[in-house]
């Protein structure tokens, strides 16, 4: 219908609208905008591909009605789903996006004569190399956001998962795969192709288990990009630019993402990926002299009067306010301090929450300004300022130990500086450690008081103080 | 000599990274998540092949081998653009409500 060159004009066209929605994403304002710019661009892809095809068969009718499905079964999830459980829900929309990549694969290597890359067994060398790479990624991405999937919603133990000869296994088959591929360059034979990606499925899986939970922000967006280069790959066997374009920018946000989370933990790349972390035994020795130090604690009657009385109050919330949903309990006390002339601003570190900027989606959730919502780098002075730091599921990213301790597995790691404020409610179940598995010294300092319940009973109760 | 047609892909793909590594410094922080869900719906873009795919059965035999994997890829790459782009609206939305509510 469409000639390949006015195709490829307008696949370079969705091309672009896909790089505008995410500069769309600079701001908030201009996010829906960009939203709707990628949405175009989709179409634009989708529509163009059936007119270059250009033979209304059955075939057509049945691509439709898929299509259909697909889409009601996402609609679907996209509305049903509690904006606590984006992190399992981005997981499993990664192994999807590896498995059509897998899928698509396949399909171009049992008939290239359809994607125009020659005949069974005399399929195209750059075809197939790129092929095999784009199954391979897509197949690791599948299995390894499986076991993220299954981690984050719980149904997996998030603690490592550790082996001997765990790296030297995994490196073996790395390489293996890249023989497989040579060796598949060469004959061209089937099993070879279905060997590679059933070595990557197992990759995938290897790849992620040591992995512990407190490193999970990492893997999601790591995920992410290996995602984006699976669709990259399957763009150069496609010959397609709005797939090669696409593969690149999912595949490069990914990577800034995870290096993004990694310095925000300090931890380097490829010390999260060998994994391992939050499995220490450090816990262990410090539970002793944790009983010995003296702890306040106090009641949501003590913490509504502090707060009454302070002129400036910083909120600090983490994973453990996602878990206990008490974001709207927290903005409704938020909303009766603000009655009361107190100042109110939201700390957010970086890996608070399971994956990057969760926090900000919940608190958006609650309704809370965005503009009152700040990064750690832009709030961290006002710390000294202020006159209530009133910290609620978080944990290890208020640890002065970061500062102080470099035996700490955590020094290094940048961390608001919660205990600088005149003084600090730490709401918290009880002294057990973070997922880093060390002893926060701030539930120590003579300046912090503990609130022992859970967050959104504790806020509720303090809620009702507040009247 | 000509040039391959491969290089000039290889171009497009590597000046798209870098536009990407731009782009993606210049998101504010708190969409991040929306960032995330946004770029899995974009990348399922691979549904082009995987029409291609199914589209390759003939009139007699919609379904043989290798547009079986098509239909999937397409029912996998719909659940992702669908579910990707309306969550990622679901979630922009909020950060309208209450700047709206605020002013």
């Amino acid at each position: 219908m469409i000639t390949p060159n006015l195709s490829a004009i307008f696949y370079l066209i969705s091309g672009i609208l896909f790089i505008l929605a995410l500069r769309g994403l600079s701001s908030p304002d201009t996010s829906r905008q960009g939203n709707y710019f990628g949405i175009a661009g989709m179409i634009i892809a989708i529509v163009v591909t059936f007119l270059s095809i250009g033979s209304f068969s059955t075939s057509l009718a049945y691509v439709v009605i898929f299509l259909i499905i697909g889409g009601a079964i996402g609609a679907f999830i996209a509305f049903k789903i509690p904006m606590t459980a984006m992190p399992e829900l981005v997981a499993g929309f990664h192994s999807l996006v590896g498995l059509a990549a897998v899928f698509v694969a396949i399909a171009a290597f049992l008939n290239p004569e359809s994607f125009n890359l020659g005949v069974i067994g005399g399929i195209k060398l750059a075809s197939l190399i790129e092929m095999s790479i784009g199954a391979a990624v897509g197949a690791i991405t599948f299995s390894g956001s499986i076991i993220a999937f299954l981690k984050l919603r719980g149904i997996m133990s998030g603690s490592p998962i550790i082996f001997t000869g765990q790296h030297f296994l995994n490196l073996t088959l790395g390489i293996g795969i890249f023989i497989l591929i040579f060796y598949l360059c060469k004959t061209q034979s089937a099993n070879i192709f279905w060997t590679v990606i059933i070595i990557s499925f197992l990759v995938g899986i290897l790849l992620i288990i040591p992995i512990g939970g407190a490193d999970m922000p990492v893997v999601i967006s790591m995920l992410n990009s290996y995602s984006g280069w699976a669709a990259a790959g399957i763009g150069f066997t496609l010959e397609n630019t709005a797939l090669i374009i696409t593969g690149a920018l999912v595949g490069s946000s990914g990577a800034i993402l995870s290096y993004i989370m990694c310095k925000a933990m300090n931890r380097s790349f490829v010390s999260v990926i060998l994994g391992g972390f939050g499995a220490d035994s450090s816990a262990e020795d410090k539970k002793e002299e944790k009983d010995q130090k003296p702890v306040k604690s106090g009641n949501a009657e003590d913490a509504a009067f502090l707060m009454k009385n302070a002129s400036s109050v910083i909120i600090v919330p983490g994973y453990g306010m996602a878990v206990a949903q008490a974001q709207h309990a927290l903005r409704e006390m938020v909303d009766k301090l603000k009655k009361n002339d107190i100042k109110v601003t939201y700390a957010i570190h970086p890996v608070a929450g399971r994956m990057p900027g969760h926090m900000n989606v919940l608190l958006a959730e609650a309704n809370v300004p965005y503009d009152e919502v700040f990064e750690l780098e832009d709030i961290n002075n006002d710390f000294a300022n202020s006159d209530v730091a009133f910290v609620i599921g978080a944990n290890d990213v208020t640890n002065p130990v970061a500062k102080t301790d470099p035996k700490s597995p955590i020094f290094g790691m940048p961390v608001l500086d919660v205990e600088k404020c005149k003084s600090v409610l730490f709401v918290k179940r009880s002294l057990s450690p973070g997922y880093a598995g060390i002893d926060n010294e701030l539930f120590y300092k003579e300046n912090t008081l503990m609130l022992f319940a859970d967050a959104k009973k504790m806020t509720e109760d303090i809620v009702k103080n507040l009247d | 000599m000509e040039i391959d047609p491969f290089i000039f892909r290889l171009s497009i793909f590597i000046l798209s990274i870098f536009i990407g590594y731009y782009v993606v410094w210049s998101v504010t922080p708190s969409l991040h998540t929306p960032l995330m869900s946004v770029t899995n719906a974009i990348s399922s873009v691979i549904i082009v092949g995987a029409i291609i795919a199914a589209l390759a059965g003939s009139s007699s035999n919609v379904f043989d081998i290798s547009s079986i994997f098509g239909f999937l890829a397409i029912v996998l790459a719909a659940i992702n653009i669908f579910g990707g782009f309306l969550v990622t609206q679901r979630m922009l939305q909020m950060y309208k409500k209450k700047k709206e509510k605020n002013k």
